[in-house]
């Protein structure tokens, strides 16, 4: 049995553009079955993602993504995330995404006839995830 | 002998030659530009995707689904990759070319054409394989029109526009053969880009997914993880669903990549291919001044002789 790994090679890609190639400490994910959580070591896992928050850290310096859908690949010194979409927290415009979060509850009301009830739904998880992350307060406290 | 007259026709015909040159490399140019953007954006997730999954083909049984199935590689389809159009230099000869012999080599014909050694021929030469060969792009529908070999499907006019819809559609078709077990595998023949000024020929399997040995390498400073490789992942929500969704997921965007690069690589050709172009009717245009301007003296010369020798003799 070879030694465990001390830290975690972190890639996070969208079909647009590489996000993150970094070595990391420990990864918290948003598995679409729950949050998981990854520190050196871990067993080979392969899992989708659903939509949420994504923290990694190296030492004490934390950051965090907003993520959705997609899949991971965990391995013991290597973590690839594929996400369909993907959004530092600095990056975030958050007036936007408090427009989009009104819109989608506007939709999830029924004021708004024809209104597709899946779409307005995962449009309004989107919007209060990228809240969330953009604010830096809300990935301690996972809604 | 020709004369002043026929030296400016001439020059006139070159310049506006070169005016079609240099006006297609400024689009080229542009072109490039956006193709150069969306290939490389592409990459890294193409690449990573690639990695992962054959990092997940060498792990799992390869029974597990019918995208990972190998079998003995007896029945093979071909997908040649050229462009729509001309006047890129030798961008579609040598995707043809290199097609050429290697569809001999599987074939197990030699022979005809100077077939250059190198091609990347999946196992020993072995008789009797069934190829098929798919052509995308309309140069290669033309050679593969004016030559003897089994084509399967053509698809022109992706190259305008690449979508995704495109990738889709054509992974579709892909997936749909391998699957019904009509071929035991699939390989892709097209020009990588490398740079603007460079493309290379690129042979490379795309079903069943490769297992890791074939893949690229791992990034430097990663140390290769797991290497016996044996051990199978833990699985959320769960296999099937997990493989469902991801083996197809690959070969489109594999194909997506493939169709990028070979965009890119196309304008990129083409690019350079104008530039010579315009540069040697620029050379041209400078060669046939200075012939004419000989010429020009010459009669010159010749004119003041005569008037003078005319002077002369009346005295």
């Amino acid at each position: 049995m070879s030694p465990l790994p001390q830290s975690i090679r972190l890639e996070i890609v969208t079909p647009e553009q590489r996000l993150v190639n970094e070595v990391v400490d420990e990864v918290v994910l948003p598995g679409s079955e729950g949050s998981l959580g990854v520190l050196p070591g871990h067993t080979p896992l392969l899992s989708t993602l659903g939509i949420g928050w994504l923290m990694y850290r190296r030492g004490d310096l934390r950051r965090y993504l907003a993520i959705a859908w997609g899949f991971v690949e965990v391995l013991p010194d290597r973590v690839s995330v594929l996400a369909e979409i993907a959004e530092r927290a600095e990056t975030i415009d958050r007036e936007r995404a408090r427009k989009a979060r009104e819109r989608a509850l506007e939709r999830l009301r029924g004021r708004v006839p024809g209104t597709d009830f899946e779409r307005a739904l995962i449009a309004l998880q989107k919007a209060v995830i990228r809240i969330q992350v953009a604010e830096g307060a809300g990935p301690h406290e996972p809604a | 002998m020709a004369n002043v007259r026929d030296y400016r026709t001439r020059i006139r015909s070159v310049r506006s030659t070169q005016q079609i040159t240099r006006a297609m490399k400024m689009v080229s140019a542009a072109k490039l530009r956006r193709a150069q953007d969306r290939i490389l954006a592409a990459r890294p997730y193409a690449r990573k995707m690639l990695e992962v999954l054959s990092s997940l083909a060498t792990r799992v049984h390869p029974e597990m689904h019918p995208l990972l199935s190998r079998r003995p590689e007896e029945k093979l389809l071909v997908l040649v990759i050229t462009a729509d159009k001309g006047l890129c230099g030798s961008f579609n000869t040598n995707i043809l070319n290199r097609a050429r012999s290697y569809l001999d080599d599987l074939m197990g014909r030699r022979g005809d054409g100077a077939a250059a050694p190198g091609g990347v021929s999946p196992g020993a030469a072995a008789p009797a394989r069934k190829v098929q060969v798919d052509v995308i792009g309309r140069k290669a529908r033309d050679w593969f029109r004016r030559h003897d070999y089994p084509v399967r499907n053509v698809l022109v006019d992706v190259f305008k526009d690449v979508t995704l819809a495109h990738a889709r559609d054509l992974a579709g078709d892909l997936i749909d053969l391998f699957s019904r077990r009509e071929v035991d595998a699939i390989y892709l023949v097209y020009n990588e880009f490398k740079s603007v000024i460079q493309q290379r020929v690129v042979i490379e399997p795309l079903l069943p997914i490769p297992q890791t040995s074939f893949a690229p390498a791992t990034p430097a400073g990663s140390t290769p993880s797991a290497p016996e490789g044996s051990e199978d992942y833990l699985y959320e929500p769960d296999r099937e669903a997990l493989f469902e969704a991801l083996l197809p997921k690959h070969v489109m965007i594999q194909a997506h990549r493939v169709l990028l690069e070979s965009a890119a690589a196309e304008h990129g050709a083409r690019m350079t291919a104008m530039d010579n172009a315009t540069r040697n009717a620029g050379e041209m245009i400078d060669s046939l001044t200075l012939q004419m301007n000989k010429i020009r003296q010459a009669s010159i010369t010749k004119e003041i002789l005569e008037v003078v020798s005319g002077a002369e003799a009346l005295r």
